[in-house]
């Protein structure tokens, strides 16, 4: 093997360690996630730089240059089902990479500073789906930006102000295509180049990815990362884009009429990642459903690693195995309340019917604090059953929501209809 | 002792003159970093700014007597409805809900406009009678001139709920 002097390897070699330790390259010990998000990444450079060639970002043109791009030219649909598809690919990723992350506890200090990085790139990832999403300027475009930038209103303060920046406006039209346009293809993809740079130097500064820390010497040996590694991640590379191409080739992006501002399609649906906050807008008051709770929640991701853990089961899955019980506890409790709970919220009248309360009172203080009652009832019940330690108790609360957000999202994919009613996935138009 | 004293403060001038140098560069560094910035940030901020023209621009939706009592019609192209209510009162109601921006639909059938995106409904007065909405539908003002009704769609008007004076009547 050449020593690393050609300007192939020298590359490689700054992203990996001339020698790793063998437990690490089992598939499921990271499942190469943050590979295929790179993989995937660079995927919809290559796509996106493609369609820029075509593509024209204002509202009278856009649409028409789709249609031409997928009618007139070789491969123009292929290209255009890559970068959708890469991109919905990418979003979820992304999101099993930080699941693998934190349920192998590999976000303990020293990489506690990665942790909030890969959250950044969550964002950012998040951020450059949407802000694509709007581009093609179909009614399926328009509407999911009308909403979703509709929740930005009810950000308490700067909401009104944000919102109103970002698509330069009372309404969605040429200025904001503008802005979504030079936010997807220049400043998003610029941040999240930065950003990984910095991600992938923590990970080599904290020593790689984490090692099991209850493995015997022999099981820790280490190999040399070429051929091992790089043999191993051209393979997931080259199944990861074979899959992608198939999809790509078999299922085209959706196209649906031009946009038309005065008329909403019914059911009107949200980009698929944002599912589970429209099916929480249905239930609740938006200060809480599209302010409170998301701020909440990413609060809670940023301090996860800052908490004060008695345990660093430091590349152990799902801490121990009583932190597994819990976990499952966890899944249990979602899977019978969640759905319960959207299934009598439909079926129930209305409260508000009866008494005349205030509407935030009625959607947002009640069902907040009935929120936090049960989720702490479920923390300290657990924790007193379980006799468990924070790392279990917290990861139990952090499966729960996540549990409870992913049924909320397959409900609002698949199980509302026409006027945001529950129906069976085969009835929905 | 003494020499080496007057050497050590001689050494200590030239690095407290260094570090003030220093430090007058990172001041200057600092500086230029938010000019950059308020820079960029006044350009970004400058051409977008609202244009409150306050000129009001009109849409002639047709003569009185063409509206029904208790009815709603689109005017798709002004984004609005106008309404007639019970009592012959007109209304333009904006067709955008005031949860998050989705247009609705009048349902005569059950006298309600229904949004499709989180199922608020209003009644034909645009008042919230299903949630998620919290507030009623906008409203642009109406005139009547003549016969004829006219709706100025410069001017959105927000509002918490109905009231009788929103009301304009021939
Ligand atoms: C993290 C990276 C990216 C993600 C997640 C992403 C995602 C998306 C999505 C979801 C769409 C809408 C596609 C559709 O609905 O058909 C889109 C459209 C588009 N993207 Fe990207 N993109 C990324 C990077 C880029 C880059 C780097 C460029 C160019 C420099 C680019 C250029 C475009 C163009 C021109 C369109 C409009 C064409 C179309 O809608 O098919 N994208 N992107
Ligand atoms: S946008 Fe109308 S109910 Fe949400």
């Amino acid at each position: 093997m050449n020593n690393g002097t050609g300007s192939t390897s020298s590359f490689i070699w700054h992203l990996h360690p001339r020698t790793l330790p063998e437990s690490t390259l089992r598939f499921n010990h990271t499942f190469g996630l943050g590979g295929m998000a790179l993989l995937l990444f660079v995927v919809q450079i290559f796509s996106g730089v493609l369609l820029r060639f075509v593509y024209q970002a204002s509202p009278a043109e856009a649409y028409h240059s789709i249609l031409l791009l997928q009618n007139e030219m070789l491969f123009g649909q292929f290209i255009r089902n890559i970068h959708y598809w890469s991109g919905s690919f990418l979003v979820m990723i992304v999101f099993l990479h930080l699941f693998r992350v934190y349920f192998s506890g590999a976000f303990y200090s020293p990489r506690q500073l990665n942790w909030l990085l890969g959250l950044l790139l969550l964002f950012l990832t998040v951020l450059s789906n949407f802000t694509g999403y709007l581009l093609p300027w179909d009614q399926r475009a328009y509407w999911a930006t009308t909403i979703s930038t509709g929740m930005l209103e009810y950000i308490p303060l700067l909401g009104p102000w944000l919102r109103e920046w970002l698509i330069g406006g009372e309404e969605i039209g040429g200025q904001a295509m503008l802005n979504f346009y030079t936010l997807h293809t220049a400043i998003f993809p610029f941040l999240i180049i930065f950003v990984m740079s910095f991600h992938f130097w923590r990970v080599r500064k904290a020593g790689g990815v984490v090692v099991p820390s209850d493995l015997s010497e022999k099981e820790n040996a280490f190999v040399p990362a070429v051929p091992n590694l790089v043999v191993r991640e051209l393979a997931v590379a080259l199944v990861l884009l074979a899959v992608l191409f198939m999809t790509a080739a078999l299922f085209n992006a959706p196209l649906q009429a031009m946009a038309n501002p005065a008329l909403s399609p019914n059911p009107t649906k949200a980009a698929w990642y944002f599912m589970g906050l429209q099916e929480l807008l249905l239930h609740f008051h938006p200060l809480l459903a599209a302010s409170a709770l998301p701020l909440a929640v990413s609060l809670g991701l940023v301090l996860l690693p800052y908490l004060n853990y008695p345990k660093q089961p430091q590349g152990i899955w799902f801490v121990s195995d009583k932190g597994r019980q819990m976990a499952w506890v966890a899944v249990l409790c979602a899977v019978i309340v969640t759905p319960l709970y959207i299934v009598a919220n439909a079926w129930l009248p209305d409260v508000q019917n009866f008494i005349a309360v205030d509407p935030i009172v009625a959607g947002g203080v009640v069902p907040a604090i009935v929120l936090l009652l049960s989720l702490s009832g479920f923390y300290y019940g657990l924790k007193k059953r379980f006799k468990a330690t924070l790392n279990e108790t917290v990861q139990a609360l952090f499966v729960l929501i996540t549990v409870i957000f992913l049924i909320l999202t397959i409900t609002g994919i698949w199980f509302r209809g026409a006027d945001m009613q529950l129906v069976w996935p085969w009835q929905i138009p | 002792m003494k020499k080496k004293n007057s050497i050590n403060s001689s050494q200590d001038k030239l690095i407290a003159r260094r570090g003030f140098l220093t430090r007058l560069w990172q001041g200057l560094g600092v500086f230029a970093a938010f000019e950059f910035t308020g820079l960029s940030l006044a350009f970004l901020f400058s051409g977008r700014r609202k244009h409150v023209s306050g000129k009001a621009h009109y849409i002639e939706c047709g003569a009185v007597n063409d509206f029904k009592a208790n009815s709603a019609i689109p005017f798709r192209s002004g984004l609005f409805y106008l309404c007639r209510l019970d009592d012959g009162g007109f209304l333009a109601l904006s067709l955008h809900c005031t949860h998050l921006g989705c247009s609705v639909a009048w349902r005569s059938e059950r006298n309600q406009f229904l949004c499709p995106c989180h199922a608020s409904a209003f009644d034909l007065q645009g008042n919230v009678i299903n949630p998620p909405a919290t507030r009623a539908l906008d409203l642009f003002p109406v005139i009547i001139e003549g016969k004829t009704v006219k709706v100025d769609i410069s001017r959105k008007i927000r509002r918490k709920r109905f009231k009788k004076s929103q009301v304009t009547y021939v």
